[in-house]
């Protein structure tokens, strides 16, 4: 769990140790004629199924805050990785400084000035900030006093205000991520791509990070920022770069856009608005959790903190809430794959605190994980194993102990017709479908089962208009035959759309409810950073 | 479309076959470097065996199997039991014991023999799982200990138990009565040795094996926890349940091991107890890619090259550890060849798949278009 407290050291504390600046002048422009910092033509990435992205193309000024934005899925992370060298293009090129560079790995994007700054850290807590900033680059300025004074030369020229000598493990989010940035710039970056800078950041440290590269920028460095947060890019970006579905939709200035235009610069005008028919919601409650708390680790703040919740049947009960702030936790107890420090969880009136995890599945709840990969497929087995995946006690997929694959298989093709897998057959491995096939083999499984509840964490994340428009169509279907579902979402339009009510979760705590037909994204959002802390009551 | 294209069976052979041609060939070179006489060499491995040396490769590969079985149980959900030849030690001690009191008689005396060595042998297992379970010891590094100890608590107990027979050094445990003893089969026309009794319980133990992780609950259980154990806890597998059971059965099928040998050859338990059996029975396990038919073609070569190997001192003077070195280039080279034929065939498929759906595609778009 990131750490949201914070705990970050004065940014701006003047170091003695380091009176000797290098004459080394901070990150020399070699222009080529002003030529961009970086520009992308015409690429294009196919993966199996999918064109993740198509006829890219845009130019990045050098010095400028330059934000990509883009839905979940849009392809904005396929467009980062091939600009890091970790994935190929296999159309189109890449200039940086005016000349064709190409990038067959991490190190050439580093070898031509580009460094790249992971949504999930990669420190070793039990290492100092100098041992970690070294790591894999002795080669520069060897790993002792003069990697020391180096580290602190580009802490001064750049305002990260970091100490080398502290250990990782001892720092908070907003100090860890200036030493991934510092790690970067160490290396010779001077273009840095940031994806999703701000997903694991408190808002005070959010805008201290936008206080950084405001600094950054000064020094002549570029900085692409991935983020879909609209109102963050309109505070932070010089230019803003919309993709929608793999391709560069426009680029634009922030001043001559609002929020509103972004937004359906990047949704499209096409997509389908999740929306609810009339309440289905009946007074039979399906799924009650009473006061449920999980301690954090090493006796930190609790990471769920008095959860309570009632989800009756017809009912979808939304919940919003910056990463991190415990849903995953939430839906992990529930599913008995976590034991909660205390407090009860109901299915109808059975107490299933105890229950393990299959005990909670046969008694009908269906499971959407939020992270298919890991939680919902065998990706290297055949689609009708998946489909026994979390069923494999349960008919048509056994007949006592024994498999019975012949019921298996012919369920498979039913789910794969009815929930229109598009697949060649139902013997391919799971891991050559494309993401919003595979959801949709998962939906078509948990409902197979006529589950009383369903826990659907972001359940259209990283899939394409047309299958996130059938999965809501199959979410409603069933709440109509009441069905109560947890809807876990970071997309506010799909909670908005489909939940009866909504609550947002912020540091493991539930807010109030609010009526999806009366709030709005700004409320939400609000809410979600803590922000509307004062005017809402719990 | 099937799970069997000609493609995905090609793929599997392919890898088999080019590891023996690279250990073929490095062998060779191997040879050539120090003088030795290369044609020769393989001369006398490739012979055609007599016989007798069937009977021998038929009986390797017996035991050989069976702690390949017990390695691949543990394989299938990612343990790696390297204690089968600790738990082997355990189980053959136990059953010779007991077996050598003579408690009971004739066949029901095996019975239960070889029942005491699957219990001793778990219950040996079990200790790795246990740790792994409740402490979160690396059952690598458990059962690696525990085969050093399982060496030592035989040797004590061997000392409290074991007789010396007249007129020799030999030490052994009270030979198993006859009624017991299990003759062999004559499998082999032209051979005086015979095939042990036991190589039933290869093929008993091949079937259950095939069956229970491919037919049951329990085996969709353990791959599934074997491919993405993330997954499976989302599915409702309990894995430390799992592991323990897992563990235990491995360490059970290793109790095995020994049983073919003790009542077809030995009839008692003594110093000249084979040892490294386990060992062998991971790398055939892998060559095997822990499929029941492929560790029986794999156990089948390992016994060849043991067999026709111990001709070479004799008839070429080159030393047949050579052998050895054969065994351990095919290994490498064949899990180098595995991760490269998986990555080929994950590859291959999602291309094919992609291809087909955009096929798909243009014909519905192309009979839309005519019908409109």
């Amino acid at each position: 769990m990131p750490d949201h407290a914070p705990n970050c050291p004065a940014p701006l504390r003047a170091r003695t140790r380091s009176v000797a600046i290098t004459a080394s002048p901070p990150l020399t422009q070699t222009t080529v004629s002003g030529a961009p910092a970086v520009e992308l033509e015409g690429i294009t990435k196919r993966f199996p199924g999918v064109v993740a992205n198509k006829d890219v193309t845009f130019s990045v000024r050098r010095g400028t805050v330059h934000a990509i934005v883009g839905e979940n899925g849009a392809g904005k992370s396929t467009l980062m990785k091939i600009l890091y060298g970790v994935q190929r293009p296999d159309e189109g090129t890449i200039k940086v400084d005016g000349k064709v560079v190409n990038l067959h790995s991490p190190a050439d994007a580093i070898a031509a000035g580009i460094g790249m700054v992971f949504q999930h850290f990669m420190l070793a807590d039990n290492l100092s900030v100098l041992e970690n900033v070294v790591l894999g680059a002795e080669k520069l300025h060897g790993i002792g006093d003069a990697a020391r004074r180096e580290i602190q030369r580009i802490s001064d020229v750049y305002k990260l205000g970091v100490d080398p000598d502290v250990l990782v493990g001892d720092l908070g989010v907003g100090a860890r991520q200036r030493i991934e940035i510092l790690k970067v710039l160490y290396r010779g970056a001077k273009i840095l791509i940031l994806d999703e800078p701000t997903a694991v950041l408190v808002p005070q440290e959010v805008d201290e990070l936008f206080g950084q590269l405001a600094d950054l920028k000064d020094e002549g460095v570029t900085v692409l920022f991935i983020s879909h947060k609209l109102d963050e890019v309109l505070k932070v970006a010089d230019s803003i770069t919309v993709i929608r579905r793999g391709t560069t939709i426009d680029t634009v200035e922030p001043s001559t856009v609002n929020a509103r235009q972004l937004a359906e610069l990047m949704v499209g005008s096409e997509l389908p608005s999740p929306t609810t028919e009339e309440s289905t919601v009946t007074d039979r409650v399906l799924l009650r959790v009473e006061d449920l708390v999980l301690g954090g680790e090493d006796g930190g703040r609790p990471v769920l903190d008095g959860i309570s919740l009632t989800i009756h049947a017809g009912e979808v009960l939304g919940i919003a809430g910056v990463e991190g702030n415990g849903q995953a936790e939430l839906v992990e107890v529930i599913m008995g794959m976590r034991e909660p420090t205390s407090g009860r969880v109901f299915l109808g009136d059975r107490d299933t605190s105890d229950w393990g995890t299959r005990e909670i599945r046969e008694a009908g709840v269906g499971y959407i994980p939020e992270d298919r990969h890991r939680h919902a497929l065998l990706l290297e087995a055949p689609l009708w194993e998946n489909r026994m995946l979390g069923h494999q006690t349960e008919r048509p997929n056994v007949k006592g102990q024994l498999i019975d694959a012949a019921g298996a298989k012919a369920d498979t093709e039913r789910i794969v017709r009815e929930y229109d897998v598009r697949t060649p057959s139902i013997f391919v491995t799971a891991g050559s479908l494309s993401g919003g096939n595979q959801q949709k083999l998962i939906i078509g499984r948990e409902m197979s089962h006529s589950p009383k509840v369903l826990v659907a964490a972001h359940p259209t994340r990283g899939v394409d208009v047309g299958a996130q428009a059938s999965i809501w169509d199959h979410i409603r279907a069933a709440r109509r035959e009441g069905l109560a579902v947890l809807l876990i979402s970071a997309d506010l339009e799909e909670l908005i759309g489909l939940s009866d009510t909504i609550r947002v979760i912020l540091r493991g705590q539930l807010s109030g409810d609010f009526d999806p037909d009366q709030v709005t994204a700004e409320d939400l959002g609000a809410a979600m950073t803590g922000a509307g802390e004062k005017e809402q009551t719990r | 479309m099937n799970r069997l294209s000609p493609r995905r069976i090609g793929l599997a052979l392919s890898a088999p076959l080019l590891a023996l041609v690279v250990a073929f060939l490095i062998t060779s070179l191997v040879l050539t470097l120090f003088g030795d006489p290369v044609l020769d060499v393989w001369k006398t491995i490739l012979h055609v065996p007599k016989p007798r040396q069937t009977v021998q490769i038929i009986n390797a590969a017996t035991v050989y199997y069976l702690s390949a079985v017990a390695v691949a149980v543990g394989f299938r959900m990612n343990l790696f039991n390297i204690g089968v030849d600790g738990q082997y030690r355990v189980g053959v001690f136990a059953a010779a014991v007991f077996a050598g009191q003579a408690w009971l008689p004739g066949v029901f005396n095996i019975v239960v023999a070889i029942i005491v060595a699957m219990v001793a042998a778990g219950l040996w297992a079990g200790i790795a799982a246990y740790l792994k379970v409740r402490r979160g010891v690396s059952e690598v590094i458990s059962t690696i200990m525990l085969n050093a100890i399982a060496t030592g608590v035989v040797s004590w107990l061997f000392a409290k138990v074991a007789q010396r027979s007249e007129g020799s050094n030999i030490t052994e445990t009270k030979t198993i009565p006859e009624s017991s003893q299990l003759l062999g089969l004559k499998l082999v026309p032209g051979a005086t040795n015979r095939v042990f009794t036991l190589v039933v319980l290869a093929v008993i133990v091949g079937l259950v094996y095939w069956f229970v992780l491919g037919r049951t609950r329990f085996g969709f259980d353990l791959r599934a926890t074997g491919r993405s154990e993330s997954a499976a806890v989302a599915s409702g597998v309990n894995v430390p349940r799992m592991v323990m059971t897992a563990m235990i059965a491995s360490g059970a099928l290793a109790g095995l091991v020994g049983m073919p040998q003790l009542f077809g050859q030995d009839h008692n338990y003594g110093t000249t107890i084979q040892s490294g059996l386990g060992f062998a029975g991971i790398g055939i396990a892998l060559l095997g890619r822990n499929n029941p038919i492929g560790i029986a073609i794999a156990s089948l070569l390992w016994a060849f090259l043991d067999i026709q190997s111990n001709a070479l001192q004799i008839g070429v003077g080159v030393a047949q550890e050579i052998v050895y070195i054969i065994q351990g280039v095919i290994l490498f080279a064949v899990v180098i060849a595995y991760e490269l034929i998986r990555r080929t065939d994950l590859r291959l498929e999602q291309q094919r798949v992609a291809r087909e759906l955009a096929a798909q595609r243009q014909a519905t778009t192309a009979t839309e278009g005519a019908s409109a």
